[in-house]
């Protein structure tokens, strides 16, 4: 165990994080903007699937909040994408859909999210829920760091 | 000359072959791959009709007549012309029943009758065996003609095995034996003596012909040098000449037709005729080749008749018999090796007629004479033990020696006596007598076994008194004085001239008085009484063959079965091991188990049809009168009345009605589980559509309930916040708050325009403003993202009758669809309007991807978005099917317009004067017209929500 795991973690452990927010609608844009910039992220933007893609691969967020039904690419092919992709597969993903239908969660859930969240979602929670999922992250990064330097094969770390 | 070891060594070499081809017939079935599954094998098994008697007789007959040989040849033909409706009957009818002798097919039509079997197997065995002699008096006559001993062995008789006849006799009989009496069911067929006979009449056609050739050709230059060489003769010329038979005098029309019809009638009932054309037949498709094939056989085989009949007569090696041309022209004129080749063709002609007379009449004996005789005894009647099939074919075994043996008894008695050709014509008219019971049974329900019984009997009686007994008195064995007095000096009755009958030759006087008896008899005796329950079954099963076959196959075991009673399986069983061997009678039982969907052994008792199995399979092997002696022998059988016979017959037919009705029942059983397996998938298609209209009705709702949500809590949060953000964040709250005003809305419109509740305000409408309008108010929009909206209509247009918001929704949707469709850059929509005939035509046409063929057709239907379910603009699927609604209601017609490449073209036409109640029924308003209105009204800003 690391000195990092414990409580969940200051508003400090999060400052300049790069966090992405991808949705076609421009007002929840607006209001996860806010909520993130808020809580002190640095948040990136993207309007649809093949510009979330893109941005991801140039900027390597730390998370993304993705919005599963947009023009083109969707979101659930955006994620399918980011986990083929060896650079950005550990982004965390948390899929925001608006459809309440099992098929389309367990799509998500198939296609590799971390998280899965319903519109329209509580902004304390879905705060909170960054930020737990980011801490446990940290951790795992880090076991995954002194493994490595014990020799060990890094592995894929469950959410 | 030729020596005689060379001739019996190629008779020896000849018959060897034969048995070769046989042997390899044989093999070629054994091994499943028969070859006489060939029509061409078939139609040449049919020459076995051209015996010894047509190789050297017709030589002979046309030397002394002329042209008469030939009606024997023309009756055949002319009866293949019937073949496919007579001759395919008895196959069908021999088949089924397994029939496998005309006295068995006769008999088997009267009731399975053995007295009338016996009956045709006594006149066929007194009629054929003089055939049969005739046959070993040819071989016999060529081998002493070719040995020359002929003449020198007068006077020194040879001991007994030194006869060359009657050793081909007895090797012929071991030939019969070895292929025709093998298997106890004869309705398995004799492949080896098919292929082995139709191999004969290969080599008896190409022998003659080479006789002919080397006459006409060799010896004379072509048969035109014949003609007028014989014309030059007196004598000869007469033959050249249509005159009766002995060329002089008026033409004998009356005996050229019996001829014909004698030798027509032959063709199908002598008794190795009816084993090849019938018993033997494969497939009754073969007799459409057979019926071409066969004539032109016969046509080939008389070409060189005539040239061979003159050549010889002008030639005239030293007063030779003319019955010996085919030999005595070649030898005469030093082509010994044609002449011995001409020997083999008649050996071979001959011994093909005598093995499959043979084997058919000695099947006759067996099961119609001697069986019934045997099955009498109690050692050896059915219910005695011990297997019969070995017994059964030492009895054909036997037969056929016996037979063949009798042929050449008359031979050494009688041979001398006849001419070839008078002697084959007796037996002919002797089977004529067997037409009016077979045919008339065919085809003729009323025929009665009486009937049946009497015409055979007086048939052959006039026969044997008008043509037997004058032919023996010719023969000087008895007085002949009757012949001219007539018995006890009644002139009347002299057989010649019965009943001072004169002007017919004693052949047609024969069969005028033999025919006319027997078919009076026939037809008299068989209306004088009803048939009996048997006989009236067993009519309809021959005659009525051809109509059960089709109705069997249609529905089932339809088939009546003409028997009632009990019986115990185990008798029938241990009777059918008894005659047909242990693994046969499983095999019927195992058959009639796995029809019947019964398991082997489980029936106490042994139901109609297993009854009927076992008699039919039995029939093939002893017959079918005997058959049902043995049958009726184990079982307790209630006695059949003709008005069972009605009765079986109606339930079968119910039963075939049954049967046909059942299958038209699950026909249409099927087609409505087509139907409503077609109407499930409808539902289920219609079901997965409605699901994803709720899907996509919650995505649509939740969406804007999302943001407002979302900044509420943010707001909530932050009671610090800049009052421009605050400003901003409720603007945006009451923007997405009338965003889902209008999807509640617009979902509420559909379901009230589907039930029919829609409320109109109709009003004089200028749809050119009112589309200009509708384009003013999109323009926003339209450039919100980057497109241009262009509008074209003219000056003016007439007015119409309308709801003007319910258009306007109409337009703005159509607009607003296209403006969602329209590439990132360059944009744009074209609106138009026209007068078109008595109405407006509005076109709104984009320049975006178009809609795809697939969804051409149904993209006017509810819940149905362009484009895939994710990747699809934002919408309910609802604007097009409302529109179109609206459109509808006010007479008018939505379509897709045919994309001429790019973009899509929505277009709607409004009549000026809609019909009648196109307006529709106002309907009761059940909400205040206001608030409808104030819902409408908020629809016509934009359709997206």
């Amino acid at each position: 165990m690391t000195p990092q795991s414990g409580p969940a973690p200051t508003i400090g452990a999060v400052a300049c994080t790069k966090v992405l927010i991808a949705d076609d609608e421009p007002n929840i844009v607006v209001s996860l903007e806010f909520m993130m910039k808020r809580e002190g992220f640095d948040v990136l933007v993207a309007r649809d699937g093949r510009q979330a893609l893109d941005t991801i691969r140039r900027e390597h967020p730390r998370l993304v909040l993705l919005d599963a039904t947009m023009p083109g690419m969707s979101g659930f092919d955006v994620c399918e994408a980011v986990r083929a992709d060896a650079d950005v597969r550990s982004t965390c993903i948390v899929m925001l859909t608006a459809k309440g239908r099992e098929t389309d969660m367990a799509r998500g859930v198939g296609a590799g999210a971390d998280a899965y969240v319903t519109k329209p979602f509580s902004t304390r929670d879905l705060v909170q829920q960054v930020k737990d999922m980011l801490a446990r992250d940290s951790a795992a990064r880090a076991v995954a760091a002194s493994n490595a330097a014990a020799g060990e094969m890094p592995k894929d770390l469950p959410a | 000359m030729i020596s005689a070891p060379v001739v019996v060594g190629a008779a020896v070499v000849y018959l060897a072959l034969l048995f070769a081809v046989a042997a390899f017939a044989d093999a070629r079935a054994r091994a499943g791959r028969s070859i006489i599954g060939n029509a061409w094998i078939y139609a040449l098994s049919l020459a076995v009709y051209c015996t010894a008697w047509t190789y050297f007789g017709s030589v002979g007959r046309a030397a002394a007549t002329g042209v008469w040989f030939l009606p024997i040849y023309l009756g055949p033909m002319l009866a293949m012309l019937l073949a496919w409706i007579v001759v395919r009957k008895m196959i069908r009818i021999a088949h089924t029943y397994r029939i496998t002798s005309i006295a068995d097919f006769i008999a088997s039509r009267y009731g399975k009758s053995p007295l009338v079997a016996a009956l045709v197997t006594l006149i066929t065995v007194v009629g054929i065996v003089p055939y049969i002699a005739l046959q070993l008096k040819a071989v016999s006559a060529g081998y002493q003609l070719l040995t020359a001993s002929g003449t020198a062995g007068s006077g020194t008789s040879p001991a007994w095995w030194q006869d060359g006849t009657l050793l081909v006799t007895l090797a012929l009989a071991l030939f019969t034996i070895l292929f025709g009496a093998r298997h106890l069911d004869s309705a398995e067929r004799h492949e080896g003596m098919v292929a082995a006979v139709a191999f004969e009449s290969l080599v008896k056609l190409v022998a003659f012909l080479a006789v002919g050739v080397f006459v006409t050709y060799g010896l004379f230059n072509g048969m035109a040098d014949i003609w007028a060489r014989a014309r030059a003769v007196p004598e000869l010329a007469s033959l050249l000449r249509l005159g009766g038979t002995g060329g002089a005098g008026a033409f004998g029309y009356a005996q050229w037709f019996t001829l014909t019809l004698l030798s027509m009638l032959s063709v199908l009932l002598l008794p190795r005729q009816f084993q090849m054309m019938v018993v033997e037949c494969v497939n009754e498709r073969h007799l459409k080749r057979a019926a071409w094939v066969f004539p032109a056989y016969l046509l080939v085989i008389n070409i060189f008749v005539l040239p061979l009949a003159l050549g010889g007569l002008l030639l005239g090696p030293n007063g030779a018999d003319p019955e010996t041309f085919v030999l005595s022209l070649p030898l005469a004129n030093g082509a010994t090796g044609l002449a011995l080749f001409a020997y083999v063709g008649g050996l071979s002609a001959a011994t093909g007629m005598l093995i499959v007379e043979t084997i058919a009449v000695s099947t006759m004996v067996c099961n119609d004479l001697v069986m019934p005789a045997l099955l009498r005894r109690k050692d050896f009647g059915a219910r005695a033990g011990g297997d019969l099939t070995a017994l059964i074919l030492n009895i054909r075994r036997a037969a056929i020696l016996a037979i063949l043996l009798l042929g050449y008894l008359y031979f050494q008695v009688a041979g001398e006596a006849y001419a070839l050709v008078s002697i084959g014509l007796i037996s002919f008219a002797a089977v004529a007598q067997f037409a009016p019971a077979l045919f008339g049974g065919m085809y003729w329900r009323e025929a009665t076994r009486a009937g049946a019984l009497g015409g055979l009997c007086g048939g052959f009686l006039v026969w044997a008194y008008t043509l037997m007994a004058p032919s023996v008195a010719k023969s000087g064995w008895i007085d002949d004085g009757f012949l001219i007095h007539g018995p006890f000096g009644i002139t009347a009755l002299a057989p010649e001239r019965l009943f001072g009958l004169q002007g017919l030759d004693n052949l047609s006087h024969s069969l005028f008085w033999s025919l006319l008896v027997n078919v009076a008899l026939y037809v008299g005796l068989s209306l004088w009484r009803a048939p009996s329950g048997r006989e009236a079954s067993q009519a309809l099963l021959f005659v009525d063959v051809f109509a059960r076959g089709h109705a069997t196959a249609a529905a089932g075991a339809a088939d009546p079965v003409f028997w009632r009673g009990r019986a115990r399986p185990a008798d029938l069983m241990a009777l059918a091991s008894r005659l047909l061997g242990p693994d046969a009678a499983r095999q019927i039982f195992t058959e009639h188990a796995h029809e019947s969907g019964v398991a082997v052994g489980t029936d106490l008792t042994a139901d109609a049809r297993l009854v009927d199995k076992v008699e039919r399979r039995l029939a093939g092997a002893v017959g079918s009168a005997s058959a049902r002696v043995l049958v009726a022998a184990v079982a307790e059988e209630e006695p059949l009345s003709p008005a069972d016979v009605l009765e079986i017959l109606n339930e079968a037919s119910q039963l075939r009605v049954y049967a046909l009705a059942l299958e038209e029942k699950s026909r249409s059983l099927e087609i409505a589980s087509a139907e409503l397996s077609a109407a499930n998938a409808q539902l289920r298609t219609l079901d997965e559509l409605k699901d994803d209209f709720v899907s996509s009705v919650t995505h649509e709702l939740r969406t804007p309930l999302t943001a407002i949500r979302a900044l509420s809590e943010l707001m909530l949060d932050a009671p610090d916040m800049e009052e421009a953000q605050r400003q901003e964040f409720l603007a945006i709250i009451v923007g997405e708050s009338e965003r889902l005003g209008r999807l509640v809305n617009q979902v509420l419109d559909m379901a009230k325009l589907e039930s029919g509740h829609g409320e109109w305000h109709n009003a004089d409408v200028d749809l050119r403003r009112l589309v200009r309008d509708a384009v003013t108010a999109t323009t926003e929009l339209a450039r919100s993202r980057g497109a241009e909206i262009v509008f074209e209509a003219p000056e003016t247009v007439p007015l119409l009758r309308a709801d003007p918001d319910r258009l306007t929704q109409v337009v703005l949707n159509l607009i607003s669809n296209a403006v969602k469709f329209v590439p990132a850059e360059g944009g744009r929509v074209h609106v138009s309007l026209h007068v078109e005939g008595d109405g407006l035509v509005v076109r709104v046409k984009d320049n975006g991807p178009g809609v795809p063929e697939a969804e051409r057709d149904t993209i006017f239907e509810k819940f149905r978005q362009g484009g895939d379910a994710l990747t699809r603009p934002p919408g309910t699927g609802l604007g097009l099917p409302i529109s179109r609604r609206i459109v509808d209601h006010f007479g008018g017609r939505m379509w897709l317009e045919n994309q001429d490449g790019s973009g899509a073209c929505f277009a709607f036409r409004l009549p000026f004067q809609p019909d009648a109640g196109a307006e529709g029924p106002r309907p009761a308003a059940s909400e205040p017209a206001g608030k409808v209105k104030a819902l409408a009204g908020g629809n016509t800003r934009e359709e997206t929500p």
